[in-house]
Formats: structure tokens, C-alpha cells, sequence
């Protein structure tokens, strides 16, 4: 009796009777959820044209973090670093396309897969090897980004709200905004549209798939970096920011692996749902649920909607 | 030599596409044998055959799909070992499918749109603002899919998402995504299959306006002999692979390996 009152009475008192708490969480939450769009846009865009999961998504985004740090760390101008690591992370696109993806044309989803995670260990390895493998701390300041927080006195209490947290929501915004435009307004995006849909057909009218993928892949490399900025900026920038890109995966589950507002919307309900279960749930369940919560409930939604909210068809890959 | 006066009646004579001693093959499969024709400018040229004679694999040879091993392809007076699909579709190689291949999530004037992608030369970095000559560039192909969208009789299924259309109205669509790029050369796969009466006489009847019209030189791949016969000027016939017969539609009627290998099949 207990338990069915903390699950399904006591949080919802909590919100009613201290709104700020919850204004609070759900502030955090849709933080969280932006990024997340902004990561699961990097993958749902190589998904939609190249149809191959990327599992070095992830390691991009350590990657793009990595080189920005790195290269101040060897007396870069912080501004030129951020430059010199959108030219690295172009480059890493060029390289994939001509050396992973090109030969590999034509052949089965599941080995494209398998070449994005040794392309996963082979960027690790390279990364350790330039920049070592210890955390390090991202250059917010010499960035620009704000740090300190604001404290709003409202709905009787306080809410305190990270400015860092605010620059990334407005970034990430910004970012997954301005992709969702380029990707269905412009030239490219109709080229990426019939990429998407029929390989024979989209050769068959002149579109290079080659460059369709370069575009792709530089696009992806771009929301790695500024995952890794922003996410580097929270924690630390370590190997382990690799696993903050596995929450995409969920998200990808939610909003379909094809969908950019799927990408969008997906991020964000995982976004909200985790923080509100870690902060009103998790205390019954000793804590912590924030890592798992997400996964569950994708699981949960694909007994529902497996093809995910967006999603055209059932996916028969990954 | 009945071919020859055809063509000139036509007021062509030059050889746009010249296949010579083209051989195929997937693994131990040969799906074409040292096969050799022309196809000349401004004509309508058939390219018939009962069922696996190859006659798909040729129009993937011509536009780069597939790459022979042996023989050479002369396009536009370039000798080629094989084409690639990009030279083929600059160089003003358009082709149809013989299962419908459109772009089935985006609508009929998208589809279309994606034909012009060639001809759209202004730079990338206008395209990400969509200013500037990328504006302009974005309205003027538009009109000239509209022209497209006319003469094909679709102005009513303009927005509709093409997975959404009927099969008949797909295939007119995919016809209008190949003209959207300005072909010197068509190639059409089974243009009529799966379609009633009317619609084939529609397509029919696009195929000799396109031809009236535009002047476009087109090769195409159809079952309906009627048609076939109506709409040609000459017709190449191949069977398991190997041409058995090359001429106007009368001598290929007559033909006894023709009628051997194709007609007498089907009694």
C-alpha cells in the first residue's frame, strides 16, 4: 500500500506543493533533452543516408572535444582551436566516406556496422595517442561561454538555473534548428531525401551519393563537437563522454531512426522523463535511476510503436 | 535498309549510343552475350525479349549500373570501356525503372525537383541561406518542372506524397523526374507494365510527344507488343543474353527466329 502510494500519489503531491522543485527539474530535463536531440540528429542523419547505424557517434563526440582541448593545450588561440577542430572533424567525414564507406558500397547494413566500430576503436586509439588519454577540463572561459547561475525567486521558492546549461539548451537549439532547415529546405536536403529513400534512383538523376555522404558525415561531426563542448563543459572531457551518446540510442527508439522531428521530439520526452523519474521516482528505488530510465522506456515503447513516433516503416536494421 | 530510310525520315542519322560486342556476366551467369547495337539520334528505338534475355542488364550497362566485362559503350562520340550513373546522368542519360523507383516519402513536385539537381550550379555555401542566386536558381527550376508537370497532365497531384498515388500516376511521375533532366537520351523500362488500356494509351501517347516535341532520342524495354509495335521505329530483339534480331518493327515480325524464340513461346 505504501509503495503504490509513493508511485502513483506522493510525487505528484510533491509537485503541486513545491512547483519550484518541479519548474526546477523540468529545466533540467529539457537541457538534457536538447542535447540528446542534438546527439541523436548526428545519428538519425548518416541512418537516413547512408543506412548504417554509426556506433562511432559516441567517440565523435570525444573526438571533436578532444582536438578543441588538445590543441589549446598546445598554445592554440582558443577560437582557432574551435576552427581547427570543425576543419579536423571535416576531415575525419572526407576520410570515413573515401575509406570506410566507398569500398564498402552496396554491402550489407550489418557490415557497414561492423566498419563504424572499428572505425569507433581506431579513433579512441588515435585519440589517446595525440592527446592522451587522461580528462581533461573543456576551455569554457576562453570560449566565451558563461558560467555562474541565476537564482529566480518564484512559485515560493527558488530556481537556480546554470547559465552554461542555458548557452547549450540556446546552442543546441540553434544547432538543431538550423539542421532541420538545411535538411529539408535547400538542394541538399531534397538530395538527402532521395538518398534516403532509393540508392538506384538518386544515381539515376545524378545525385552523388559520395558527396551526399561527406555532407552527411561532416554534419554529424559538427553536432559531435558541439556535444562535446557542451557536454565537456558539465563534466569533463574523457573517453567516458562517449557513453552520453548511447543515450541517443532511446531516443532514436522514440522518435524513429529516420525522422529529424522525431529526433527532436525523442530527445526531449527522454530528456524530461529521465529527470523527472531520477527526482520523483528514484528515491523509492534507493536512487540513481537516471543512467536506465531512458532504456526502459524505450522498451516499453516498442512493444507500442516499434517504427518509433516518426518513424515511415519497421526498421529491419541494427 | 527499310532501317536506315526509317531513321532518315526522321531527320537524323547520327548514331547517339553505339553498344559493341557487350558481354555480361554475374559470377558464372551470363546475362548478356557479345551483344552490338545502335541507337540513332532522334529516334525511338525498342529493345524487346521474352522474360531474363537481358534486356533490363542492357539499360543498366547504358546508364552504369552494371559494368561489362567485355565490349564498349559510345556515347556522343566518347568510346567508353563502361559508364558510371553520375557521367551517364550529366552527359543527359535519363532512365525509368521497371519497378517504379521514386522517392516515395516526398511529394510529386519534389520527385520531379530532384531531376534538375544537375542543373543546379550555384555554389553550396548560397544553398545553405537560400540567398541570392540560390533563390533565383530554386524559382526557375521550379517553373521549368511546372512546364514538366503540364505537359504530363499531373498539375493536380502536385503535393501529394507519391507513395500515396496510384501505379499508373507513379510511372507518369518517374517519367517526369527523367525529362526534368533534360535528356539527350531516355531510356525507359517497361514504361506500360501493370497499367489498363487508358493509362497505356496515355503513356503512348507521352512517349511520341516527348519524342515530337522535345526531340528526345528514347530507348525503351516493353512487353506489349501492339505498343511496341506502334511506337518504334526500329526494335532490337535479344534472347537468353544474345541479339537475335535487329530492324524495323515489320522485319522483326517477320523474323523466324523471332517468332521462334519470343511469339512462339507463347502459343
Amino acid at each position: 500500500m505504501e509503495l503504490l502510494y509513493g508511485i502513483f500519489v506522493d510525487p505528484f503531491v510533491q509537485m503541486w506543493e513545491f512547483p519550484d522543485l518541479l519548474v526546477q527539474v523540468l529545466w533540467e530535463g529539457f537541457v538534457s533533452g536538447t542535447l540528446y536531440a542534438l546527439i541523436a540528429l548526428g545519428f538519425v542523419l548518416i541512418f537516413k543516408a547512408s543506412g548504417v547505424f554509426n556506433f562511432a557517434q559516441g567517440i565523435m563526440v570525444v573526438f571533436g572535444a578532444l582536438s578543441l582541448v588538445g590543441l589549446y593545450a598546445f598554445g592554440v588561440p582558443a577560437y582557432l582551436a574551435l576552427i581547427l577542430s570543425i576543419a579536423i572533424m571535416g576531415v575525419l567525414a572526407y576520410s570515413v566516406e573515401r575509406v570506410v564507406l566507398r569500398p564498402l558500397v552496396n554491402q550489407e547494413p550489418i557490415i557497414l556496422f561492423m566498419a563504424t566500430i572499428g572505425l569507433n576503436y581506431f579513433l579512441i586509439g588515435l585519440g589517446e595517442m595525440i592527446f592522451g588519454g587522461e580528462p581533461k577540463t573543456m576551455i569554457t572561459e576562453e570560449l566565451g561561454l558563461p558560467k555562474g547561475a541565476w537564482d529566480f525567486e518564484m512559485l515560493g521558492g527558488f530556481v537556480s538555473i546554470q547559465r552554461i546549461d542555458a548557452a547549450a539548451a540556446i546552442i543546441a537549439g540553434i544547432l538543431v534548428g538550423g539542421l532541420a532547415i538545411f535538411f529539408n529546405k535547400t538542394r541538399i536536403g531534397r538530395a538527402l531525401r532521395a538518398v534516403a529513400d532509393d540508392h538506384q534512383a538518386a544515381l539515376s538523376v545524378g545525385i552523388s551519393l559520395n558527396q551526399i555522404w561527406r555532407i552527411v558525415w561532416f554534419a554529424a561531426g559538427i553536432v559531435a563537437l558541439a556535444t562535446g563542448i557542451m557536454w565537456g563543459a558539465r563534466s569533463d572531457v574523457s573517453f567516458a563522454l562517449s557513453i552520453v551518446a548511447l543515450k541517443a540510442l532511446p531516443v532514436l527508439i522514440l522518435g524513429g531512426f529516420t525522422s529529424i522531428p522525431g529526433a527532436i521530439i525523442g530527445g526531449l520526452i527522454i530528456g524530461f522523463s529521465e529527470k523527472l523519474a531520477e527526482f520523483y521516482w528514484g528515491p523509492l528505488v534507493g536512487g540513481s535511476i537516471e543512467s536506465w530510465f531512458p532504456y526502459f522506456l524505450a522498451l516499453i515503447f516498442l512493444w507500442f510503436r516499434p517504427q518509433g513516433l516518426f518513424g515511415e516503416k519497421i526498421i529491419d536494421r541494427v | 535498309m527499310s532501317a536506315a530510310e526509317a531513321v532518315e525520315a526522321n531527320g537524323a542519322q547520327e548514331k547517339i549510343l553505339n553498344i559493341e560486342n557487350v558481354s555480361l556476366s554475374f559470377g558464372g551467369v551470363k546475362a548478356i552475350r557479345d551483344v552490338s547495337f545502335d541507337v540513332m539520334k532522334g529516334e525511338i528505338r525498342a529493345i524487346i525479349g521474352p522474360n531474363g534475355a537481358g534486356k533490363t542488364s542492357m539499360l543498366n550497362v547504358i546508364n552504369g549500373f552494371y559494368h561489362p566485362q567485355e565490349g564498349s559503350i559510345t556515347y556522343k562520340g566518347e568510346t567508353r570501356q563502361d559508364m558510371r550513373p553520375y557521367i551517364a546522368a550529366s552527359q543527359g542519360i535519363a532512365r525509368t525503372f521497371q519497378n517504379v523507383a521514386l522517392f516515395r516519402g516526398m511529394s510529386t513536385l519534389d520527385n520531379i525537383m530532384t531531376g534538375r539537381s544537375l542543373k543546379m550550379n550555384s555554389n553550396l555555401f548560397w544553398h545553405l541561406w537560400r540567398w541570392g542566386p540560390a533563390e533565383n536558381e530554386e524559382l526557375d527550376h521550379r517553373e521549368f518542372v511546372e512546364h514538366i508537370i503540364g505537359f504530363l497532365e499531373i498539375e493536380a497531384i502536385r503535393k501529394t506524397p507519391v507513395g500515396r498515388l496510384p501505379y499508373g500516376l507513379q510511372k507518369r511521375v518517374e517519367l517526369g523526374r527523367a525529362l526534368a533532366m533534360e535528356p539527350d537520351l531516355l531510356l525507359l523500362d517497361e514504361p506500360m507494365a501493370g497499367m489498363n488500356l487508358e493509362e497505356k494509351e496515355d503513356m503512348s501517347r507521352f512517349v511520341l510527344d516527348v519524342s515530337a516535341q522535345f526531340g528526345t532520342t528514347i530507348a525503351l524495354i516493353e512487353h506489349d507488343m501492339g505498343v511496341v509495335m506502334d511506337l518504334s521505329d526500329r526494335v532490337v530483339v535479344l534472347d537468353y543474353g544474345q541479339k537475335i534480331a535487329d530492324g524495323t518493327p515489320d522485319e522483326v515480325r517477320k523474323d523466324q527466329n523471332v517468332i521462334d524464340a519470343y511469339l512462339g513461346e507463347t502459343h
